[in-house]
């Protein structure tokens, strides 16, 4: 095992860049560079919605003079690019929407405003589904963001564009938002890692509104240790998030903790032992693709050769969070995107009798077809007489499945299961078929319901070469655990190392 | 909402027994009802596939209605299954900066430093 409080991550990692800039090997201004070229070389993957190469210079400048002024810090100097859901002063921000096609906020996203902070660079703004609404970025309404492991398949989503950037090597981090699924979906379709912090551990002050009670920001990354440097500099309280979280729990250093989790002393080739790994029997049910339920079950075992003990487990009410989720993301959309009406920003239709009229062309015209239909669905189970049978219900349901995962977190430390049933699809195969595409998101609801933390890391790949992801779940603020086990497993594999072709 | 003849659909990773749910139809009169609400104006010809993509996510809802929650709080805050989460208050100070021309820079329509819109009130 590699020191534990030194960056020790491969070349191209933020740990291996941090090593080269500190030694004066490169510049913050040399990375910048080179990730602006590769986006040029790399842009049939339509990852990128907005590059200025001005901006990301001026910003370059600044953190060489940083560095060269004696500072140090793991992210100084780093190249980033965020999910077009973060506001950004300079920069347009679309939410993939036509709506806010030419959108440029006045202030920056908490998340942003951080990571320049530490002295990250920031190289441009990246494509998504519109509004965060979808698993396979498709209904972006600026195209679709295609796999870097095969252009013929979709990249995941919501975060699709933030996943592809960071694996065909365009940046070595990127930001990405998380409300059923959309950071740990797409980091498994392309085969890096990314953690959806506990729901207030990071502010979503900045950050395009979907369903406020759900959208949660984290870091995508190749590596748990990436992450856990991302994530101990995008948390914390924030005043001007309502939900931020402002406990002791909420407040512990993430990187603090992470280091101290790997520092604890095992004996050799039992580095899991005390780690107790719980299996849901739903996770593996019928419907589960063979190769991911294989190189699932292959990561199980070898933390389980490694010391670990698997506890066989039930979520029983799995399947539920896929229709309490489709009631309470569209119930909090439609409120959200309520804002929308073509008056104080965004679209407005050229012709129009009135107000009213204005508002329903606006929003006709601007809002793309997914998320009409979630809007719609929101306002339907909002009206009156179907409150208490759709809505209320959906929570009630919702109290149910994250209490089933504090009855299971009695039981062991750390769930584990596949992140999703398939690896990624082909673009246009589900693309008219809503529901179809919802129920793809069976495994990583519920933990959203939950608000627990979720990762997603590289485990393996099918028989045609697409990755597959190990998701791991934790407890409410356990995230330097489970970056530590991730870590800890990322020292014993190489699957988070592999590149596809042309990266 | 009535129900209408024809698809069936069954959700994959149910349990026993499956899931098996009526395509039900989601008539154009509550369509354009909830449209309304929404303020989305859907133009006629797309009523129809519209109204098969709703009948299809509402056959996907509809599965909340087998649950037993008597008894059950609904859960609107997610911690708040192992805590009461209070909404904190802040003081009813001024705390935004002036962004009055930056916002204004994104909409539509302004004149004199207002926001225009179509007139409403003859």
């Amino acid at each position: 095992m590699s020191a534990p409080n030194h960056p020790s991550g491969p070349d191209g990692s933020i740990a291996g860049l941090s090593r080269q800039l500190t030694s004066g090997q490169t510049t913050a201004r040399a990375l910048a560079e080179q990730s602006l070229a590769r986006i040029g070389r790399q842009q049939a993957l339509n990852a990128f919605l907005h590059v200025d190469a001005g901006l990301t210079l001026a910003e370059a400048d600044a953190a060489d003079r940083r560095l060269a002024a004696g500072e140090r810090g793991p992210l100084l100097g780093i190249p980033v690019a965020h999910k077009d859901i973060f506001v950004t002063r300079g920069w347009r921000t679309t939410a993939g929407s036509n709506m806010l096609a030419d959108y440029v906020s006045p202030f920056d996203a908490t998340v942003v405003e951080k990571l320049r902070a530490a002295g990250m660079v920031c190289v441009g703004k990246l494509n998504c589904d519109e509004f965060a609404m979808g698993s396979s970025n498709e209904n972006s309404a600026f195209g679709a963001v295609k796999n870097p492991w095969d252009p013929q398949r979709i990249p995941g989503g919501s975060s699709g564009g933030s996943a592809a950037a960071v694996a065909a090597g365009i940046v070595p981090a990127s930001t990405g938002t998380d409300t059923g699924g959309s950071l740990r979906q797409p980091a498994a379709m392309c085969g890096i890692t990314a953690i959806k912090p506990t729901y207030g551990r990071v502010s979503r002050y900045g950050m395009v509104a979907f369903a406020s009670s759900l959208d949660q920001g984290g870091p995508m990354a190749r590596t748990a240790e990436d992450c856990a440097y991302l994530l101990d500099a995008m948390a914390g309280f924030d005043e001007r998030d309502a939900t931020s979280l402002d406990s002791p729990e909420a407040k512990a250093s993430i990187l603090g903790g992470f280091q101290a989790q790997n520092a604890s002393k095992h004996p050799q080739n039992k580095v899991f032992e005390n780690l107790r790994i719980g299996l849901p029997k739903e996770f593996f049910a019928d419907g589960l693709a063979p190769d991911v339920a294989a190189r699932v079950q292959a990561a199980i075992a070898m933390f389980r050769a490694h010391g670990a003990t698997v506890i066989d487990i039930s979520l029983p009410r799995t399947t539920l969070a896929i229709p309490a989720y489709y009631v309470i993301a569209p119930a909090e959309a439609s409120s959200n995107l309520s804002r929308f009406d073509g008056v104080r920003y965004g679209h407005r239709t050229d012709d129009y009798r009135d107000l009213n009229d204005m508002i329903a062309k606006s929003r006709a015209e601007g809002l793309g077809a997914e998320v009409q239909r979630r809007i719609l669905t929101g306002a339907y189970v909002l009206s009156h007489g179907y409150y208490d049978a759709y809505y209320l219900q959906a929570q009630r349901v919702r109290r149910l499945i994250a209490q089933d995962f504090q009855d299971a977190l009695k039981q062991c430390d750390l769930i584990m299961g596949p992140v999703a049933p398939t690896t990624a699809w082909k673009l246009g195969e589900k693309s008219n078929d809503p529901v179809a595409m919802y129920l793809e998101d069976i495994f990583t609801l519920g933990v959203s319901l939950a608000g627990l933390p979720g990762m997603s890391v590289p485990c393996g790949f099918d028989q045609q070469n697409l990755p597959i992801g190990l998701q791991i779940i934790g407890n409410y603020f356990d995230e330097p655990r489970m970056l530590s086990v991730a870590h800890q497993y990322q020292q014993l594999t190489d699957w988070h190392l592999r590149s596809p072709a042309g990266a | 909402m009535k129900s209408g003849g024809g698809k069936t659909f069954f959700f994959l990773f149910s349990s026993t027994p499956p899931y098996f749910c009526q395509a039900m139809s989601f008539d154009p009169a509550t369509l354009t009802r909830i449209a309304n609400l929404a303020r989305i104006d859907i133009p006629a010809a797309q009523l129809s596939g519209l109204g098969d993509n709703m009948a299809s996510i509402l056959s996907l809802i509809d599965q909340l209605q087998a649950v037993d929650t008597r008894g059950v709080m609904p859960l609107s805050h997610p911690l708040s299954v192992i805590g009461e989460m209070p909404l904190r208050l802040r003081a009813d100070v001024v705390t935004t900066p002036d962004l009055r021309e930056a916002c204004l820079a994104n909409a539509p329509q302004t004149e004199h430093g207002l926001f225009l819109v179509p007139k409403v009130i003859e």
